[in-house]
């Protein structure tokens, strides 16, 4: 299950979030909880403030380059309750992607946004200090975007082909634990160091 | 800035900026501030890194999850057992792999030892940042040693130990690794009251350490502090505790907290803690089943298309790894959530206003680890 032990279902953060700030919720599952970008900080504190959710700690902030937009995904942690919550925001601009910081309601994304501007290319706004963590300042583009400096020359990492999976076999293997290594070719080789040994 | 008359006082009154790093023993590696002093005392505060940046996150986009587990022990190189065991606690909830019994128990061995051995080097390298030094450091590393022989012993690397695999781990201890291991849990309580005894009722440590780098209980949190540095202001937050992956639920064990939320807190809860984890590798070592020490998993594992935030609680606070899986062999977003970096978050208000040695002693109770903080 990938949800955590703690975690709270989306559906009933958005349904509280919803109800006190009208028109916030984008989207809900049973993991996450999607918010429209340019409010993002409005629900942050307001999952900080409120008695149900006391979401006091900030325990991770980084996002995930979908090729036509970005997900911002924030995990936030209610340490006297014990429970996590999933908040995700959806920024469609691929090229200059920009939402609010959420450094006005925890100081605990101070460095993590500037990760995230340094590697992803996202700009929050009213962050007190946005410069590059990493990398120097000039560096051209944003590593972590996945246009960035993919495998030339029509070659791939090899990740695409293993030998002997034929598609009947696939929807086993999809279905971790029920394989044993005897299902398996004794080795991978042929196609360079990206398929050395693997799960043994 | 100054309206003296006399040159020499104006030169005297002007802010200067000095440099501390990238190479300086008290960043303990490669880290470098620049700060503005105003004499001795600190006006302003910028961290840089990024010295040790290996694109880990990116380069774990090309490489299956089993591939992925050496980086980890390049992150965190002083807690390498931890890292090996947060990432493949989350891929296994991720693709939903068993692990047997044994291996779950050895897992928390491994995870304690090494949390002595990452606590002994901290406590260590602080109290030289404090003014004693190396000798302390080097009474520590006694014991640190014995555990890395331990290491070596089962999986034939020290530092770097790629030991834990994803359903398992990936050698069964030798038979004679449980005779030194109960030797060293046996002697391990009074090398503990050693270490304590050699600072912890020293004028010169108390005068360094009680009441510098002060962080509340609610700066920690809301700055998002982790792990030692968290419990130091006295907040009572442990993931074994609070979410008990492995074998955690079984084992009986305190979490000690500090008081004032100073860097002798910080110290003391890092000492405590070495205590508590002999008590867990005692339990653990009386309870371990016999059975296999793995499941085997695809050469190709494919999770299925989704996302998990599985986290482990390191020596220095949560350890968190943000996997989303496209359904391929390879992770779509690898995101190590890194406590070095993050408990930093509180260190340029941690260090205004107070003078350079404190703050040399406050970054050093929080524990950094370069190559944590830049991946």
């Amino acid at each position: 299950m990938p949800a955590g032990p703690h975690q709270l279902d989306g559906h009933r953060v958005a349904a509280r979030l919803g109800a006190a700030l009208s028109g916030i919720v984008t989207r809900a599952t049973d993991e996450w909880v999607e918010v429209a970008p340019e409010r993002v900080q409005e629900a942050l504190r307001w999952l900080r403030d409120s008695q149900e959710f006391d979401a006091a700690q900030l325990s991770n902030l980084t996002a995930v380059d979908r090729h036509t937009s970005f997900e911002v995904v924030y995990h936030l942690q209610s340490l006297d309750l014990n429970h996590q919550v999933v908040v995700k925001a959806i920024v469609a601009d691929h090229e200059t992607p920009s939402l609010p910081s959420a450094y006005p309601v925890y100081k605990g994304a101070l460095l993590q946004e500037r990760e995230v501007y340094d590697l992803m290319g996202i700009r929050f706004a009213d962050h007190p200090d946005l410069r590059r963590l990493f990398l120097w300042e000039g560096y051209p583009g944003h590593p972590l975007r996945k246009d960035f400096l993919g495998i030339g020359g029509g070659r791939t990492s090899g990740l695409g082909r293993f030998p002997n999976e034929d598609p009947a076999n696939r929807d086993r293997m999809m279905n971790a634990g029920n394989l044993t290594s005897q299902d398996m070719p004794p080795e991978a080789g042929g196609h360079g160091s990206a398929m050395a040994s693997g799960g043994h | 800035m100054t309206t003296s008359h006399n040159p020499t006082n104006a030169a005297a009154n002007e802010p200067y900026v000095l440099n501390i790093g990238p190479q300086h023993p008290s960043t303990h590696g490669v880290f470098r501030l620049r700060v503005v002093m105003d004499g001795e005392v600190i006006r302003d505060l910028d961290m840089i890194v990024g010295y040790l940046h290996r694109s880990m996150e990116k380069l774990a986009e090309e490489r299956t999850y089993t591939q992925n587990i050496p980086f980890t022990d390049r992150a965190d190189y002083l807690a390498a057992m931890s890292n090996n065991l947060g990432v493949c606690l989350a891929v296994e909830r991720l693709a939903g792999v068993e692990v047997p019994e044994r291996a779950s128990y050895l897992r928390v061995i491994f995870a304690e030892l090494q949390r002595i051995a990452s606590h002994a080097m901290a406590n260590g390298t602080l109290v030289s940042d404090a003014g004693a030094w190396q000798t302390p450091l080097l009474y520590m590393f006694r014991e640190r040693e014995k555990i890395l022989d331990l290491f070596e012993m089962t999986c034939g690397a020290r530092l770097t130990t790629n030991y834990m695999r994803i359903g398992g781990v990936s050698f069964d201890p030798p038979p004679e690794f449980w005779p030194a291991l109960q030797e060293l849990m046996d002697e391990m309580p009074t090398r503990i009251d050693e270490y304590a005894s050699l600072v912890q009722d020293s004028e010169i440590f108390l005068a360094r350490t009680r009441n510098v780098g002060v962080i509340s209980a609610a700066d920690a949190i809301n700055g998002s502090l982790v792990g030692p540095a968290l419990r130091g202001s006295g907040v009572p937050w442990d993931l074994r505790k609070a979410e008990p992956y492995c074998v955690y639920d079984r084992m009986n064990f305190e979490v000690p907290v500090g008081r004032h939320g100073d860097v002798y807190d910080r110290f003391m809860v890092r000492l405590e803690e070495t205590r508590q984890s002999v008590e867990i590798i005692k339990q653990a070592m009386a309870q371990i089943p016999d059975g296999p020490h793995k499941t085997d998993i695809p050469l190709a594992l494919r999770p299925p298309v989704g996302e998990v935030y599985g986290r482990v609680e390191g020596p220095r606070g949560e350890l968190g790894f943000y996997l989303v899986s496209d359904g391929t062999p390879a992770p779509y977003r690898f995101h190590i959530r890194a406590p070095s970096l993050i408990n930093l978050s509180l260190l340029r208000e941690m260090a205004v206003g107070v003078s350079l040695p404190d703050a040399v002693v406050a970054l050093g109770s929080l524990d950094i680890v370069v190559g944590d903080i830049d991946r």
